[in-house]
C-alpha cells in the first residue's frame, strides 16, 4: 500500500508541475505580453518596464519560472488590478460556494444514480433498462444551460414553488440561509452527473453479475435480492469511487455553466466575469487552482479505491 | 495468373467484411435513426438555403420578434429581424462544420500521439502520457474560455481551440490499444524482419485501433457540438452576423420570459437531435467493430 501511495503521489506531483508549466506558458503568450495584459491598455512604457522588473519578467525564462513557482508555493497567485484584490483572496471568497454546489449535486447524483444503475443492470435489456438509458442519453445530449432553463420555466413559472435565481449571499453562511435558491442549481448540475454515473454503475454491475462468485451465491440458493445486495453491490460500486475522481473536471465545467445561468456567486461566475474583462491574473489563478483540485481529487479517489479494493494496489505494484 | 488470384483472394474477404459490418450496423435500428437525423439536419442546413432565401447579414429592425406564421416568416423573426428558419440553416452549418472538423482534428492528433506513446513505451510514453494527464486535469471549459479570451473566436479558431484539447481522450484510448498490440506476434514478427517502429505504428497499430477510434470519433463530434454551444452561452462564440445553434439557443434564453418561445426551442431541439444522432451512430459502429473482434 505504501508503495502504491508513493507512486501515485509522485505521479500527482509531476502532473501539478506540468499544469503550472502550462499556465506559465499561457501567461507569456498573452496579447502584448503579461505586463500589458495585466496593467491594461493605458499603461505607459515606464510602468510596463517597472512592472516587468518588479515581477522579474526581464530575467531569463527559466529564472522566471522558478520565481513563478516560488510565488505559487507561498500562495501568491498574483494581483487583480481590476478587482483591486489579490487573486488568492478573490478566489477564497468564492471557492466555498462552488464547493457547496459541487458537493451537494454530487451527493444527490450518487444517491440517485446508484439505484438507477443497479435496476438497469438487474433488469438489463428490458424496459426499465431501456427507459432509464433513453432518459440519461437525453440528459447527456441537452446543453446544461438549456436543461437549467427548462427547470426554471417548470418550477418558477409554470408551477412557481422555487426561486429562479441562486442565493446572492456573499458568505457561505448567507448562501446556506437561502436553501430554496440552491435547489434548482443543484438539481441542474446533478442531472447531467446522474446520466454519466448511472451508465457507469450499470456496466460495472453487469460485469460483476457475470462473475463466478455470483453464480456460486445463486447456486447456494440465495434469493436474488440477497445475491445483489449482499454480494454484488459492494464489488460493483467500488469503481464508482474512481469515477468520482475522474468526473471532477466535467463537474467543474458544469458548475461554471450553472453558476453563470443562475447567477450564483461562486468561482465559475468569477471566472466568467474575468474572461469577459480579460482579467488574466484571475483567469490563470482559477485555472491553476481548479486543476490542482482535480489532481488532488483524482488522487484521493484512487487511494480510497486502493484502500477498499486490494486487487487494485496489487496490480499496480506488480506492473 | 498467380498475382490475379491472390488479388481476388485479398479483395473478397475485405468486401465481405464491409458488407457484414454494414449488416450489423443496419440491425441497430437506432443507428439508422441517427444516420437519418444527421442526413436530414445536414440537408436542412446546407441545401435549405438554396430553396429558402433569407437575408442573414442585414438586420431589419422593422421586423423584430414577429410570431411564427407571419407572412414570409414561418418560424418568425428574432430580436434584430433575422428570419428564424433561415437562421437555423445558417447556424446549423456552423455547428455541423465545427463539430465535424474539431472532432476529426482531435481524433487524428490523439491517434498519432497515443500510437507513438504506446508503441515507444518507457520514458517517452511516461512523459507523453503525463502531458495528457496534466491537460486533462484542467477542466475543458475553463481552458476553452481562457483560450477564447486570448484570441478572437472565429470558426477556424473555434475548431482549433476545441480540437487542441479534445484529443486527450482518443490519445489515451489509442495508447491503451497500442500497448496490447505491440506485443502481438505479427507485430513482433514484422519487427524481427527489420521493420521500423514507424512502420509498426502506420501499418499495424493505427489500422487495428481504427475501430475504437472511429467509435470514439463520433462521440467526439457530439461533444464538440456541445462545446460550441457552451462557449456561445458563455459569450465567447462566433460574433454576429455569424450564427450557430448554441449561440441562437443562448440568445433565446433571454427571450423566453417575453414569450418568444420560437427563439428557444427550435435551436435547443436541433442541438439535442444532432448530439443524439452522433451518439446513436457511435453505438451502431461499436456493434460493428465489437462483432468483428468477437468472431476473430
Amino acid at each position: 500500500m505504501a508503495r502504491y501511495l508513493l507512486m501515485r503521489l509522485g505521479q500527482a506531483l509531476v502532473i501539478v508541475i506540468l499544469v503550472t508549466l502550462i499556465t506559465f506558458v499561457i501567461l507569456h503568450f498573452l496579447p502584448g505580453g503579461a505586463a500589458r495584459a495585466i496593467l491594461g491598455k493605458e499603461a505607459t512604457l515606464e510602468q510596463i518596464a517597472a512592472f516587468n522588473h518588479e515581477m522579474g519578467y526581464d530575467r531569463p525564462l527559466w529564472e522566471q519560472y522558478a520565481l513563478y513557482l516560488q510565488r505559487l508555493v507561498r500562495g501568491d497567485l498574483g494581483y487583480s488590478f481590476q478587482l483591486n484584490q489579490s487573486v488568492a483572496e478573490a478566489i477564497g471568497q468564492r471557492l466555498p460556494k462552488t464547493m457547496l454546489l459541487s458537493l451537494a449535486s454530487t451527493l444527490l447524483a450518487v444517491v440517485v444514480a446508484i439505484p438507477l444503475g443497479v435496476v438497469q443492470a438487474v433488469r438489463r435489456n428490458k424496459w426499465p433498462d431501456y427507459t432509464i438509458n433513453a432518459a440519461s442519453l437525453l440528459a447527456y445530449a441537452t446543453p446544461i444551460f438549456f436543461m437549467g432553463l427548462m427547470m426554471i420555466i417548470l418550477f418558477s413559472q409554470v408551477w412557481p414553488i422555487l426561486p429562479p435565481e441562486a442565493p446572492q449571499g456573499f458568505t457561505l453562511a448567507e448562501v446556506l440561509g437561502d436553501p430554496a435558491g440552491l435547489v434548482l442549481p443543484t438539481l441542474t448540475l446533478a442531472i447531467l452527473t446522474v446520466a454519466v454515473y448511472s451508465r457507469y454503475v450499470r456496466s460495472s454491475m453487469v460485469d460483476n453479475l457475470n462473475e463466478n462468485y455470483v453464480r456460486t451465491a445463486r447456486s447456494k440458493g440465495l434469493s436474488e435480492g440477497r445475491v445483489i445486495v449482499g454480494h454484488t453491490l459492494r464489488n460493483g460500486l467500488f469503481p464508482v469511487i474512481t469515477l468520482l475522481g475522474m468526473y471532477l473536471p466535467a463537474l467543474f465545467s458544469g458548475a461554471l455553466v450553472v453558476e453563470r445561468l443562475f447567477n450564483y456567486p461562486g468561482m465559475g461566475l468569477l471566472f466568467w466575469q474575468s474572461a469577459l474583462k480579460r482579467d488574466y491574473p484571475i483567469l490563470l489563478g482559477v485555472t491553476l487552482l481548479i486543476s490542482v483540485a482535480t489532481v488532488l481529487g483524482a488522487l484521493v479517489a484512487d487511494v480510497l479505491y486502493a484502500a477498499v479494493d486490494p486487487r487494485v494496489r496489487l496490480k499496480a505494484g506488480r506492473s | 495468373m498467380t498475382t490475379t488470384t491472390s488479388v481476388q483472394e485479398d479483395e473478397a474477404p475485405v468486401r465481405a467484411m464491409w458488407r457484414q459490418g454494414l449488416e450489423v450496423f443496419c440491425e441497430n435500428r437506432l443507428a439508422l435513426v441517427g444516420v437519418a437525423i444527421f442526413a436530414l439536419l445536414a440537408a436542412f442546413s446546407f441545401l435549405g438555403p438554396i430553396f429558402y432565401h433569407t437575408d442573414q447579414v442585414h438586420t431589419d429592425l422593422a421586423k423584430v420578434f414577429l410570431s411564427p406564421g407571419t407572412a414570409g416568416h414561418p418560424l418568425g423573426t428574432d430580436g434584430v429581424g433575422y428570419d428564424q428558419l433561415g437562421r437555423l440553416m445558417v447556424g446549423g452549418q456552423t455547428s455541423i462544420v465545427v463539430g465535424l472538423a474539431a472532432g476529426l482534428l482531435a481524433t487524428v492528433v490523439g491517434t498519432v500521439w497515443g500510437a507513438i506513446a504506446g508503441f515507444a513505451g518507457g520514458w517517452a510514453d511516461a512523459v507523453m502520457m503525463r502531458v495528457v494527464d496534466a491537460m486533462m486535469s484542467i477542466p475543458a471549459l475553463f481552458l476553452f474560455m481562457l483560450m477564447a479570451s486570448i484570441v478572437t473566436p472565429t470558426v477556424p479558431m473555434l475548431i482549433v481551440i476545441i480540437g487542441a484539447f479534445a484529443w486527450l481522450g482518443p490519445a489515451r484510448l489509442v495508447r491503451g490499444e497500442a500497448l496490447t498490440l505491440r506485443t502481438r506476434e505479427y507485430v513482433m514478427a514484422m519487427r524481427g524482419m527489420g521493420g521500423t517502429g514507424g512502420r509498426a505504428v502506420r501499418r499495424h497499430i493505427i489500422p487495428n485501433a481504427i475501430g475504437t477510434v472511429t467509435v470514439n470519433a463520433t462521440f467526439q463530434i457530439a461533444d464538440a457540438i456541445l462545446y460550441v454551444a457552451y462557449l456561445s452561452f458563455l459569450g465567447l462564440g462566433v460574433p454576429p452576423p455569424a450564427a450557430n445553434w448554441g449561440g441562437m439557443l443562448s440568445d433565446g434564453l433571454s427571450d423566453t420570459f417575453s414569450g418568444h418561445w420560437w427563439l428557444l426551442y427550435p435551436p435547443g431541439i436541433a442541438i439535442i437531435l444532432i448530439v443524439l444522432a452522433f451518439n446513436f451512430i457511435g453505438d451502431g459502429l461499436r456493434d460493428v467493430f465489437e462483432v468483428r473482434l468477437r468472431r476473430r
